[in-house]
């Protein structure tokens, strides 16, 4: 039988705001239990919301850049529920008035194609705070730092037919929501995460089979392996006569499976209505103006303009438009280098090799644009090649200096004299006789050996080309 | 002393003729000493009386006080008042001291106002008897076996009493007018949006609303004057420029337009009530009105959708009180849903728990269409009712009660009766409108109330029709035998 695998995403991102979506309190990560939660985070007897205007203006701009209808008057509803790190018992979200309606997203596949995924909506609401089960002795302690962050739920349509796609779609949104500065994507501190809803089908059925929810997957990979998981104990149960159950399942990464939460049956009645409390959100067409003129660039308009003002090649655009930073560090090492492909090729090949190899972040990089740019300026003068700026280039990452001083305290600077290259090319003549006469008879490739010879007796430092030149000068004489 | 109003005693303390704190004291003597006789304060602050008391009085000596400056007040126990216990008349939050003032209580504070203490009220001011109060029933000045009504019963009664000149009240469905007309003061519920909300425990959100609870419309005035504007804590007070309230009191109402709601004097309605209010529509007569009968054809659905609404919004506000953060909890719990279930069973009274079920009920996936939406839509009914009228008549007068005060007992046990008590006041609530009640005669020993109901924001012109009925007629300044 072939199978047919359905998938649609719910991702919470959360909001760069300053401040909370309804209280003056901080949104800063990382601040001891409770030190960043106010009155109205505490839900404290007569504290009323007041929305914060930064918010609407995020999630417009969210809508804007995908196309999506910017709902006029959008509606903040009360979802009720009990839990102790919800401190009103319910969460302010909203409901059937959501600020973002329908739109739509291009995402690249590995195979070169794209395709269109469609958005449901996006709607803004509180976050919750933190339930801490360590350290307490069988109780829980309750921290409220989190309680009222404010979070775009981006929902898709079920347009993702595999894993991959649906990483391909959440890397999308993710590269997205940092361009457009609304949210620092940061998977770690949860400011990124992300619901998948599951379901498998035979290939040409119309009908959806039953989906289930994956909870709160908080990185790319747990996302592709959380759902092949999840396809597979679905083609499983199917295959075995059984039936899927509509149910909440949680991705345990450790053991790398989902496990049931909670049942259809057993799920909340969230008895959804409309906040007393806030104001329903009007939004006019001045105001959607306003906001679409500080639209950035996009990832797909600015992929296209590297190609076309630095003439590299559309797949090294892709990569280097991958993220708003990424695509920033390109432009400034272009600027600070005045070479578009050497900068493509060093910033691509050298620093993303190195980050990768450190698991660090571009925003950790040893590396500035400007020092990247200092080593492809002295590859281009001829003071270095291109194999000692590697040298230039690891010695930087070691936190060594600029190009300039790298390459003076290692005395790596190419040697140019010709008296002096031919100084050593008579040495390497003068030891491999036998070679000189392959050459002579003959064995042309036996140049690239001499070359090798005289470089190495370089250290590197001798320029390649006049090497070649005298070289070849030398062997017919 | 205790027999003047606020208009008056502000004149004796700008006189000398008594200080701040010799009437702070004077007060908190009379509370001391006949209190345990209405049970209308649930705390006392005497001490922060008097602290603010003398405070007050130098300010006057340094020539800036206004005209709150040095005058005792009382604050209905819903408003949150930072260090004080704001118990909101439940179990629930006997223990809760406020860390932060209530946007009224901080306006009274900077006004100068002197805070005597905290008023008894039903249950988060779920009640129409002031029955529902952890804290025991109050009484009704005027009779004791009698209730003073509710939720702002204890503000009611202190004022009755004359231990305090003025207090703080809310009005949810008539928790302001129905106590102030069964205790025989004047109240004004103000526009929803009038007065912020910040800092009010609330009931039910879209319907909540503080104003003032004294003997005269005048004091009323001057009480709106420092409790109304735009709270940039509270999304739905509405940015509208305040009026001074007292300078339009004296205005002549020759000409206006008085309408009569027949459904407001129809079935129902107490025969000795209906006489009274006659009386007195017939001295607006005298003072040059013109009285037209109008309809509000959908009164009689007003109690059945406020039953569904303010149910459905206090069960989603009141489930923040769930024994974690602040409040009662129950003893050694033995997991979440224990705590849970304990804390709040043992917090909330027997009416709290059946309007959170029946709001629960009414929010209820397969329910809400029926009941939440319908009852939006009849407010919506309700308010063009209004908006009708309006169109033809400038205020719109009737009993703010269909009997006087009952029997404290008489309908604990029959709810529904109990919540037809504020059938003629609950449809402002659902419109938004602002409305008042005003001393109109009594029956036997107990007071009858007059409601006047005015158009948005039009609380300068009830202020206005109720004290010109105050200048020509003594009702509002007749005190109970016992507190005379």
């Amino acid at each position: 039988m072939q199978w047919e695998v359905v998938i649609g995403l719910e991702i919470h991102a959360q909001l760069a705001t300053k401040s909370k979506i309804f209280s003056g309190a901080s949104t800063a990560y990382g601040a001891a239990p409770n030190t960043q939660a106010c009155a109205v985070d505490l839900g404290l007897p007569g504290v009323l919301p007041v929305l914060n205007k930064e918010a609407v203006r995020m999630a417009v701009k969210f809508g804007l850049a995908n196309d999506c209808e910017i709902t006029r008057r959008s509606v903040f509803a009360r979802k009720n529920y009990f839990y102790p790190d919800l401190p009103k018992g319910y969460q302010i979200s909203q409901f059937e008035l959501p600020i973002v309606a329908k739109g739509h997203l291009e995402i690249e596949l590995e195979d070169g194609s794209s395709k269109t995924v469609g958005i449901t909506r996006a709607h803004l609401e509180e976050d919750a705070g933190k339930s801490l089960h360590e350290d307490f002795h069988g109780m829980t302690g309750i921290d409220l730092n989190r309680a009222g962050t404010p979070l775009l739920e981006i929902v898709s349509e079920p347009d993702m037919r595999s894993a991959k796609e649906a990483v391909a779609y959440m890397k999308k949104i993710h590269s997205l929501v940092q361009y457009l500065e609304i949210c620092d994507g940061n998977m770690q501190e949860g400011s990124f995460r992300c619901d998948a809803n599951v379901s498998v089908r035979l290939k040409g059925d119309e009908e959806f089979g039953t989906r289930t929810e994956l909870k709160n997957i908080n990185s790319f990979r747990f996302v592709e392996r959380a759902i092949n998981f999840e396809v597979e104990r679905q083609i499983d149960v199917i295959e075995g006569g059984g039936a899927v159950v509509q149910e909440t399942r949680l991705y345990d990464p450790d053991k790398g499976e989902t496990r049931a939460m909670r049942s259809k049956e057993e799920a909340f009645d969230y008895r959804y209505f409309p906040d007393p409390d806030l104001l329903p959100v009007e939004i006019d067409d001045d105001y959607i103006e306003s906001v679409r003129i500080t639209l950035p660039e996009l990832p797909n308009a600015k992929q296209q303009r590297f190609v076309t003002e630095y003439g590299i090649k559309p797949e090294d655009a892709a990569t280097l438009t991958s993220s708003r930073v990424l695509a920033d560090y390109y432009e400034a090492t272009v600027k600070a280098s005045e070479d578009a492909k050497l900068a493509a090729n060093w910033v691509i090949g050298e620093l993303l090799g190195a980050l990768n190899k450190d698991g660090r972040e571009l925003s950790d990089s040893p590396i500035l644009p400007e020092m990247l740019g200092g080593i492809i300026i002295r590859i281009k003068d001829n003071t270095i090649s291109g194999k000692i700026a590697k040298q230039v280039f690891t010695a930087m990452w070691e936190g060594e200096g600029d190009a300039d001083s790298i390459i003076e305290a290692k005395g790596l600077k190419q040697v140019t004299d010709s008296g002096a290259i031919e100084k050593i090319i008579d040495e390497v003549l003068a030891n491999n006789p036998k070679q000189i006469a392959d050459y002579k008879a003959g064995k042309e490739k036996m140049l690239g050996f001499f070359v090798g010879q005289v470089m190495k007796a370089s250290q590197g430092k001798a320029n390649p080309g006049q090497v070649n030149q005298l070289l070849k000068q030398k062997l017919q004489e | 002393m205790q027999n003047k109003t606020i208009a008056e005693l502000s004149q004796s303390l700008q006189q000398g003729e008594f200080s701040s704190e010799e009437l702070t004291r004077a007060y908190l003597d009379r509370i001391d000493k006949l209190d345990a006789q209405v049970n209308s304060y649930i705390t006392v602050t005497a001490d922060g009386a008097l602290a603010a008391a003398r405070a007050a009085d130098e300010q006057r000596q340094a020539g800036q006080a206004g005209p709150l400056t040095g005058i005792p007040l009382a604050q209905k126990d819903i408003f949150c008042t930072e260090g004080v216990k704001t118990s909101c008349g439940s179990k629930m939050l006997d223990n809760f001291i406020s860390p932060y003032d209530a946007t009224v209580i901080s306006k009274f504070k900077q006004a100068g106002a002197v805070m005597l203490g905290k008023t008894n009220m039903d249950e988060f001011a779920m009640g129409s008897s002031n029955e529902t109060s952890f804290y025991g029933a109050v009484k009704n000045p005027w009779d004791l076996d009698a209730v003073p009504g509710g939720s702002s019963g204890g503000s009611a009664a202190v004022v009755a009493a004359r231990l305090a000149p003025a207090a703080t009240g809310t009005d949810t469905g008539g928790s302001i007018r129905q106590p102030a007309a069964l205790c025989g003061i004047t109240g004004l519920k103000p526009t929803y949006g009038r007065v912020s909300r910040y800092g009010m425990i609330a009931f039910a959100s879209s319907l909540d609303q503080a104003g003032p609870m004294a003997r005269t419309a005048e004091d009323c005035a001057l009480m709106m004057n420092v409790m109304a504007g735009f709270d940039e804590k509270d999304s739905t007070s509405v940015d509208q420029a305040v009026p001074d309230y007292t300078t339009s009191l004296n205005d002549s109402i020759a000409g206006l337009k008085i309408g009569l709601p027949k459904e407001y004097f129809s079935e129902g309605l107490d025969n000795d009530v209906a006489t009274a209010i006659e009386v007195a529509i017939a001295e607006y007569k005298k003072l040059g009105a013109e009285v037209v009968e109008i309809s509000l054809p959908n009164t009689g659905l007003s109690v059945p959708a406020y039953y569904v609404v303010a149910p459905a919004e206090c069960s989603s506000n009141l489930s923040r009180f769930d024994g974690v953060r602040f409040g009662h909890r129950c003893e050694n719990p033995k997991d979440l849903t224990d705590l849970y279930k304990r804390s709040r069973g043992e917090g909330f009274g027997a009416e709290v728990k059946r309007r959170i079920m029946i709001g629960t009920y009414a929010l209820s996936a397969g329910y809400y269409d029926a009941y939440y939406l319908k009852a939006q839509k009849v407010r919506q009914l309700i308010s063009q009712d209004f908006k009708r009228a309006f169109e033809q008549v400038d205020v719109i007068i009737g009993p703010a009660t269909p009997t006087v005060a009952f029997n404290l007992g008489e309908k604990t046990d029959d709810p529904v009766t109990m919540y037809l008590s504020d059938a003629y006041t609950i449809a402002t609530n659902l419109a938004g409108l602002p409305g008042m009640s005003v001393p109109a005669g009594f029956v036997g020993k107990r007071p009858v109330g007059l409601q006047i109901i005015g158009n948005y924001f039009d609380e300068a012109r009830l202020l206005n029709v109720a004290h010109q009925y105050q200048q020509t007629t003594d009702w509002h300044a007749q005190a109970p035998e016992a507190f005379k």
